[in-house]
């Protein structure tokens, strides 16, 4: 049996990660990989497409209804779906109460002391929520846990800003402990160059664009059946791109500890590829009324 | 030990700084000082109310501390909730012995821990609809209750519990005081930014409750701030207000009530003994409605007479006369206390390092007894109280802010004092090293000793402990005796 391989998902809010994550992981499944999925997300979206569910019952809900997490048994929290994936999701508050990162903290340490991550798995995906906003979204880069991350982007600005936020986030846990960026997936919005301009970001970055999943409508085809593309039709050719993005995954061995860009330099690289116009700083600060003088 | 010369203090301290590395020896050089009688302001020759230096043992407590341990804790109709986990409460109970006239868990409150108990999931879903459940079942549970504060503890200001939501709503169901205090202990530098929140929380939500409301008015009416009535301080302070013909509508807030602080600001004159926990609420009556205050001081004969003329010398001849009268019938009393005591006590050396007031107010009373104090310090003052306590002490004494484990025991070795006045945490170490020592916060479970009645009890605390025959036992004897034989082989 090979090593057990923790990956965690990180990339800009709606970006694509649950999809994209599912799917990959449908895949790999498909290609007789043992996979987990522990979503990291308070609103709990992470394993809805392979268990068929709306929302899986969370371990921070299941808690609270028992009265605390010691209450809890591993098949409470722990579901089977599509192809054997195991699923669970930590849960946490509605917007605006509480604290989330606690609640992933919480749900990490549960499964691993209740024994989730068994010796026949391949791999676990963490898929986290958009932004490394505190210590409990690091908790699946931390030492011990996951070791590869792969960030999903696309073509737009926010979503490159977003991902050289997060390799700043790795560079910091990767000097501590072991954790490495994976390689950049580009879930296209078919902008422009699109494919380009990831891999020459890769570059920077230093990392690479480990795969480039065109953009397809039977990816919301099957996600509103609560379905991957991989189980929903498994002839179709986006099927065949997230089986050749766990190829790749699976055979991944470029591991790096992140460069990430300075402001400038991510702007010039934008501005190279007409994302972004060239700053005209005689306009910077006026107002409509001002520059129609 | 004889009395050091100035240049003498300063050299011990510098000797006592230089175990530090750079940094730490020169930030702990701006918190100690000399005395010198001829500066005015404090700030020319001392630091405070800064971050304490990490790894020397400070004494210094929190925000929730100063605001439930201080100055909401001792209301005595009030329930205060320590809202978070069950550590804060549950250690902070009880240790103050602030003194109460009531029945616990029917109309008094204060030694009684109340808390939300965090769980894991109350920190990731919240602990507002815990809280609001929680005033549901006090109010059942403790109907005679006239109000709640809730007392904020770490994680609360961590995950943004909306306890304000939760007081408002909840005041308007059940028809009493609900108060949210935000007085979460990482906040501030010790203690002091805790009293200072629990005044704007009292200034916000209590002060001007009942200023629509009608009040029997008299021209002699006081409130007594900044006494928690410790060992029932604020009772032997009160019979001597009462006695010189004033009437004491309130008491800060040692066995005060709800009821007593929403009328205080009808009152004439506040008096204020505790300046460091309560300056802020006395200073925004003077501002809101015009009532002047007084800083006092009950310890002693001296400072004690010296006060109640001061405080008489605001209102018209019936109160002075009253006050003349006062002194003039405890004086006798006192007098008689001094000529026991004084003998046993004279010239003995005293080293204080208190909290808010103590430092500068109790000197008074150890110089009637014939004593000296010979350095003074105080956990978390501000350079106000230092421009104060400056001037109560003799030239050349040493004077320490905010005070390391070490440099504390150091000054005593150097000093040789015949008596410590601190806390519990300073008390056990300087009884291995055989010095006197009295707990000068919660009066080392005696008291009280404010007024004339405490001077009597703080009298005989001190003699009692000065001259304790404990203090020439310390040595086994078979130590006593090898020492000698020693000697004798030597020779």
């Amino acid at each position: 049996m090979s090593k057990l391989r923790q990956c965690a998902i990180y990339g800009k809010g709606g970006i694509g990660k649950s999809t994209t994550t599912q799917n990959l992981v449908a895949a790999l499944a498909e290609a007789g990989k043992k996979v987990m999925i522990v979503g990291c997300d308070p609103k709990a979206d992470s394993t809805r497409l392979i268990l068929h569910a709306k929302m899986q019952n969370t371990v921070m809900q299941l808690a609270a209804d028992a009265g605390s997490v010691e209450d809890l048994e591993l098949e409470d929290v722990l579901q089977v779906g599509f192809k054997g994936i195991k699923c669970a999701e930590s849960g946490g508050p509605e917007p605006g109460v509480g604290c989330a990162g606690r609640g992933v903290i919480t749900a990490i340490n549960f499964l691993e002391e209740e024994g989730a991550y068994s010796d026949d798995l391949d791999f676990v995906f963490y898929d986290v929520l958009g932004d490394v906003v505190c210590g409990g979204f690091a908790m699946p880069i931390r030492e011990g846990k996951a070791q590869e991350i792969y960030i999903v982007v696309s073509g737009e600005m926010m979503a490159m800003y977003a991902a050289n936020n997060i390799s700043k986030g790795i560079v910091k846990y990767a000097n501590s402990g072991g954790v490495r960026l994976a390689g950049l997936i580009c879930n296209s919005r078919k902008t422009d160059r699109e494919d380009e301009l990831i891999e020459a970001l890769a570059a920077k970055i230093g990392t690479q664009m480990i795969h480039f999943v065109p953009r397809d409508n039977v990816v919301q085809h099957a996600e509103i059946r609560r379905m991957t593309v991989i189980e929903y039709d498994p002839t179709a050719k986006q099927a065949d791109e997230y089986r050749e993005l766990a190829r790749k995954i699976v055979e991944n061995k470029k591991f790096v500890i992140p460069n990430p860009l300075e402001m400038e330099e991510l702007e010039e690289l934008l501005m190279e590829f007409g994302i972004m116009e060239v700053e005209d700083e005689k306009i910077v600060g006026k107002t409509a009324a001002e520059l129609a003088v | 030990m004889s009395e050091l010369t100035r240049e003498q203090a300063q050299a011990l301290i510098e000797e006592v700084l230089e175990v530090y590395p750079e940094k730490a020896k020169k930030d702990r050089a701006k918190h100690l000082m000399v005395n010198d009688k001829t500066i005015e302001q404090s700030k020319k020759c001392i630091t405070s109310n800064r971050k304490s230096v990490p790894g020397v043992m400070t004494q210094r407590g929190c925000a929730y501390a100063g605001s439930k341990g201080v100055v909401w804790g001792p209301i005595k109709d009030i329930i205060d909730i320590s809202h978070g986990p069950v550590g804060c409460g549950a250690y902070s109970r009880g240790g103050r012995r602030n003194y109460y006239a009531g029945t616990s868990g029917v109309d008094s409150f204060c030694d009684i821990n109340f808390t939300s108990d965090f769980q894991e999931k109350d920190i990731v879903f919240g602990g507002d609809k815990k809280l609001a459940k929680l005033i549901d079942e006090l109010e059942g549970l403790f109907p005679l209750s006239k109000g709640i504060s809730v007392q904020s503890e770490c994680p609360v200001g961590l995950i943004g519990d909306d306890i304000e939501a939760v007081a408002k709503k909840k005041q308007a169901e059940i028809g009493k005081v609900i108060v949210p205090v935000r007085c979460e202990g990482f906040r501030g530098v010790s203690q002091s930014l805790g009293h200072h929140i629990a005044n704007d929380a009292v200034r916000d939500w209590i002060i001007s409750n009942r200023d629509d409301k009608a009040f029997e008015s008299t021209p002699y009416d006081v409130a007594i701030l900044g006494d928690y009535n410790i060992g029932g301080d604020a009772w032997a302070s009160r019979i001597l207000l009462e006695e010189m013909g004033l009437r004491v509508v309130a008491q800060w807030s040692g066995d005060g009530t709800l009821a007593e602080m929403e009328n205080t600001p009808k009152v004439k004159l506040n008096l204020l003994h505790c300046y460091r926990s309560m300056n802020y609420i006395a200073r925004h009556m003077e501002e809101k409605y015009a009532i002047p205050w007084l800083e006092y001081n009950f310890f002693g004969p001296t400072k004690i007479a010296e006060s109640l003329r001061d405080i008489a010398s605001h209102f018209d001849d019936k109160i002075k006369e009253g006050a003349e009268r006062v002194i003039a019938k405890y004086t006798p009393a006192m007098n008689a206390i001094i000529a026991k005591y004084k003998p046993r006590l004279q010239g003995k050396k005293v080293m204080l390092y208190v909290g808010g007031l103590r430092p500068r107010h109790t000197i008074g009373a150890y110089e009637d007894l014939g004593m000296e104090v010979i350095g003074a310090g105080y956990e978390f003052a501000h350079n106000d109280d230092y421009d104060r306590t400056m001037k109560e002490m003799k030239d050349a004494t040493l004077i320490y802010d905010d005070v390391t484990g070490y440099e504390f025991e150091e000054f005593v070795r150097q000093l040789k004092p015949d008596l410590i006045g601190s806390g519990i945490k300073e008390k056990y170490a300087f009884h291995k090293m055989g010095v006197p020592f009295r707990q000068l916060h919660s009066w080392d479970y005696s008291g009280p000793y404010h007024g004339f009645d405490g001077f009597a009890v703080f009298a005989r605390d001190m003699d009692m402990t000065v001259n304790n025959p404990c203090w020439g036992m310390l040595k086994a004897p078979w130590l006593k005796e090898e020492e000698s034989t020693g000697e004798l082989k030597a020779a």
